[in-house]
């Protein structure tokens, strides 16, 4: 099953089990529903922006082991980055997630670069693009609700 | 991957001779031999299907109803014998009763739209806790339209109907009980002489749902005493694109059409329109020919098969996937009613249905995992989402043995 393996991986594996910053966040600038209506995927994530820098990001939520996964790397990645910082990031998750073959190095994204085994699970990429389609939205935008679809 | 040592076979039933009926069973899928397992979704079809759609392409293709020369009246005569093996598939009393549409959905739409027009401000439609989105969302559009009422009756947590509560339910502004005959998301048998004799006691006509009951059951539509029976072709081994609306024609006679076009009417003037008889009214435009032979097809093939032998061995099939799967740890099947077709629902710990949907594709199992199209199921057990098998005669003991091997394998890897 060493297929399988490139998906779930450990690293994958110990987000879904342990999410990082999976906590409720009162003081938030930016509070944005992610919903994959598909699969049911549901999350919330909070960012707290302050000087252009985010001070804080957490979320909420259910879903699979990949959407649960990619949103606690998530919060790990942009935490105390600048908004600039952030919004680059999400371009180049964007890319390593949607493209085949993607301009991306999975190595220079550090442990983000786990989620590149997605590819290869072309009904699972949603999943894994939700909690980023999140994070644009919130600081892109002024909607509070994105959908996957 | 286990394979048991019993050979789990069946009096009456050869599943391997059934099985090369099916020619895309025979395929591999990421090295492990196919095992579908979401027939709820759709069937497979059957070589002759393709077949008898294949041919009709090549030697009869005509539009039907229209043309005199050879090819129009073998493509009309295929189409119209098509619909009389439907009819006496389901015992209906005659061939006006039997309304070609796009499928299951399209056929409560037509009902919703047709019916619809003569219910007023108040009216009330009767559906249930457990219908699919097509049972439901049609009456709410109509509800838009027209400020009707929708009731709702009940289920029990093992995920069956509350009948202590249907009674109570009909009110005299009832003007259509709507139920599945058997649910998608729970597989459940409802007990649709009792609503209908319920429903009769209160002067109400009823609409069966029954997409998911014919691939498993034998339906007489004059011994149920329905007044409407919606199915999908696609779902009973046949095409995709095709489906039938039972009517009884006392009803269908006094219904509005439906669409308009070519095929449904006798004279057409700028001031007049005059329609045509049942049951060409309700099917305007060119139809699915090749749909419609195709689903013939398929119906023939279910009527030289052993039914008795096929119903016994389903059977057999719920009886041990439920076994086998309420022995995997953590794993918690949804829908436990006492008369279930051959589908088992579940959930298990720490493992999403769409990881459970991923890791048991890479073993060429094949399952539905989702909402199946009831939200309001899943919403009753608190859960986002299940994974369903969905079996059908062809499937085997093995593949369940497969399946249960797999599930606890997620488990070990997820958890
Ligand atoms: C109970 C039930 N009703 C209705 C439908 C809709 O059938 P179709 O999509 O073929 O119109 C389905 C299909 O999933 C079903 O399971």
């Amino acid at each position: 099953m060493s297929d399988l393996d490139d998906l779930y991986q450990e690293l994958i594996l110990d987000h879904k089990r342990h999410p990082r910053n999976f906590r409720d966040m009162p003081d938030a600038t930016r509070a944005v529903d992610g919903h994959n209506p598909l699969c049911g995927d549901q999350l919330r994530l909070f960012v707290k922006v302050a000087d252009g820098r985010v001070e804080d990001v957490s979320f909420i939520g259910v879903g699979c082991a990949i959407s649960m996964a990619s949103a606690s790397m998530l919060t790990e990645a942009v935490m105390g980055k600048t908004v600039q910082e952030a919004q680059q990031l999400f371009a180049d998750m964007h890319d390593l997630l949607t493209r085949n073959p993607s301009g991306i190095d999975p190595a220079e994204l550090g442990n983000l670069g786990a989620l590149a085994g997605v590819h290869e699970y072309p009904m699972r990429v949603k999943c894994a693009t939700l909690s980023w389609h999140t994070l644009d939205t919130a600081l892109n935008t002024d909607d509070d609700v994105v959908t996957t679809e | 991957m286990t394979v048991s040592n019993e050979p789990m076979t069946s009096p009456g039933w050869d599943v391997t001779s059934v099985r090369r009926d099916f020619p895309i069973l025979e395929q591999s899928v990421h090295g492990y031999p196919l095992a579908y397992l979401d027939n709820a979704a759709t069937t497979q079809k059957p070589r002759v299907v393709l077949e008898a759609m294949d041919g009709y392409y090549r030697r009869d293709n005509a539009n039907v109803h229209r043309g005199v020369h050879a090819l129009a009246e073998r493509a009309t005569g295929a189409f119209e014998a098509a619909r009389e093996s439907v009819r006496r598939f389901i015992n209906a009393r005659s061939t006006r009763e039997i309304v070609f549409v796009r499928g299951t959905t399209e056929a409560i739409n037509l009902v919703a739209s047709s019916f619809g027009q003569r219910l007023r401000e108040g009216d009330e439609i009767l559906i249930s806790a457990m219908e699919h989105h097509a049972n439901i969302v049609p009456w709410q559009l109509l509800r838009e339209r027209s400020g009707i009422v929708l009731r709702v009756v009940p289920i029990t947590p093992a995920g069956e109907l509350d009948l202590d509560r249907l009674s109570s339910l009909f009110t005299p502004r009832t003007r259509l009980l709507a139920i599945t005959h058997v649910s998608n998301a729970l597989g459940t048998v409802n007990p649709v002489r009792e609503l209908i004799a319920e429903a009769r006691r209160h002067g109400v006509p009823v609409l069966l749902d029954g997409a998911q009951a014919l691939p498993h059951l034998r339906v007489d539509v004059q011994a149920l005493d329905c007044d409407f029976y919606a199915f999908s072709g696609h779902k009973l081994f046949g095409p995709t694109g095709i489906g039938v609306l039972y009517g009884r024609e006392s009803l269908l006679e006094t219904l509005p059409p439906y669409q308009g076009g070519g095929e449904m009417i006798r004279t057409v003037s700028f001031e007049k329109t005059t329609f045509a008889g049942l049951p060409h009214r309700f099917e305007a435009g060119t139809p699915d020919i090749s749909g419609v032979i195709g689903l013939g097809r398929a119906i023939e093939y279910l009527e030289q098969l052993d039914w008795d032998a096929a119903t016994a061995y389903e059977a057999r099939l719920l009886e041990h996937a439920t076994a086998c799967l309420q022995d995997v740890p953590g794993l918690r099947i949804i829908g436990q009613a006492r008369h279930k077709v051959a589908l088992v629902s579940f959930v298990m710990e720490d493992v999403h249905p769409h990881d459970m949907g991923t890791i048991l594709d890479r073993r060429g199992l094949a399952v539905r995992a989702g909402h199946h199209c009831a939200m309001p199921v899943m919403s009753y057990y608190g859960v986002p989402a299940t994974s369903r098998a969905a079996m059908a005669f062809y499937n085997t003991f093995d593949e369940i043995d497969r399946l249960a091997e797999a599930l606890r394998y997620a488990r070990e890897l997820l958890a």
